[in-house]
């Protein structure tokens, strides 16, 4: 009876599917997150001007190699969600399953080189409101608050990212998501491409350019 | 059917690739800012950001093989997205 029901309620729910118009609605939304973050890169690009030199010297303060490391991690990450689309096509349940969960754990290991990171600079006395950044001058004090500002925007998209991949991961195990209905996959894999599209400008306009 | 999403597979080995090219251009950036050569790093870290931004785009996000009104919408908030940040940085680099 149960089962009847379920697989009732499975049609019913089959009925209203629309994967193009889910599709469309990511971009969409994606398309909302391009602008926040562009505006940000405004804000960025406007003080940099104004305070050239500070925000030369308050660079220097950044790791290169730690920015360089991270940068790589999302760029793999984005092939493995790219790669678990494709075995989810062929039908590969299993190494779908690999790839959604390389992506989960290169996040993971993201989110811990921020966190040594970030840590390093609250161990110097360096974090929004802390007494130190009070005593910056004006341009060194812009580029702390929008570096941790935009990298913790970014973190957070992360975090999200991947709460949507471990959804993901749960529902291509009970066969929810799979080769004839994986549009919840494809929209997870959009927004995580969207993380990694937005850590391609972070990266450079915060540890490279001087 | 509006559900069918039979069209275009990538491989594995083209994701690869398109990866080795992301990070060959990373390491072309980080190698080029590297070098003191004043403006020319800003220009051609954004140069080189923004190349990748468009590989990601059309090949991990699927733009090159998929439905092209996500194409077409992309590129329109891209170029709006533009015009913003060149009238922002007009002003400002005329004062």
């Amino acid at each position: 009876m149960e089962t009847a029901i379920n697989a009732h309620q499975e049609t019913h729910h089959d009925l209203h599917r629309d994967d193009h118009a889910s599709k469309l609605g990511m971009w969409l939304f994606i398309f909302t997150e391009i602008l926040l973050f562009g505006g940000l890169f405004v804000v960025y690009s406007v003080y940099r001007t104004k305070h050239h030199v500070a925000f030369h010297l308050a660079h220097e303060e950044l790791s290169i190699a730690m920015g360089l490391i991270n940068t790589i991690i999302l760029l793999v990450s984005s092939a493995t969600v790219a790669m678990s689309i494709t075995a989810i096509q062929r039908g590969n349940k299993k190494h779908a399953m690999y790839f959604v969960a390389a992506t989960i754990l290169l996040a993971l290991v993201f989110l811990i080189n921020k966190y040594f990171e970030w840590g390093a600079k609250f161990e110097h006395g360096m974090y929004p409101g802390s007494d130190l950044m009070q005593m910056l001058s004006n341009g060194d004090m812009l580029f702390f608050s929008l570096y941790f500002f935009m990298t913790g925007l970014h973190g957070l998209h992360i975090v999200v990212g991947m709460t949507l991949l471990i959804i993901t991961l749960v529902k291509i195990k009970k066969d929810l998501v799979r080769s004839d209905k994986y549009a919840l996959l494809e929209n997870s894999g959009l927004y995580w491409h969207l993380v990694d599209l937005i850590w391609i400008f972070l990266f450079p306009l915060f540890y490279l350019i001087h | 059917m509006s559900n069918d999403n039979s069209s275009h597979i990538s491989g594995y080995k083209d994701h690869l690739f398109v990866l080795a090219i992301l990070i060959t251009f990373t390491v072309i950036t980080v190698a080029i800012t590297s070098v003191e050569l004043n403006a020319f790093n800003t220009v051609a870290a954004l140069l080189i950001a923004t190349c990748k931004a468009a590989i990601v785009l059309l090949y991990f996000m699927h733009l090159k093989f998929d439905n092209k009104i996500y194409l077409l919408m992309t590129i329109f908030v891209i170029v709006i997205l533009g015009a913003v940040i060149g009238v922002t940085l007009f002003d400002y680099l005329d004062q």
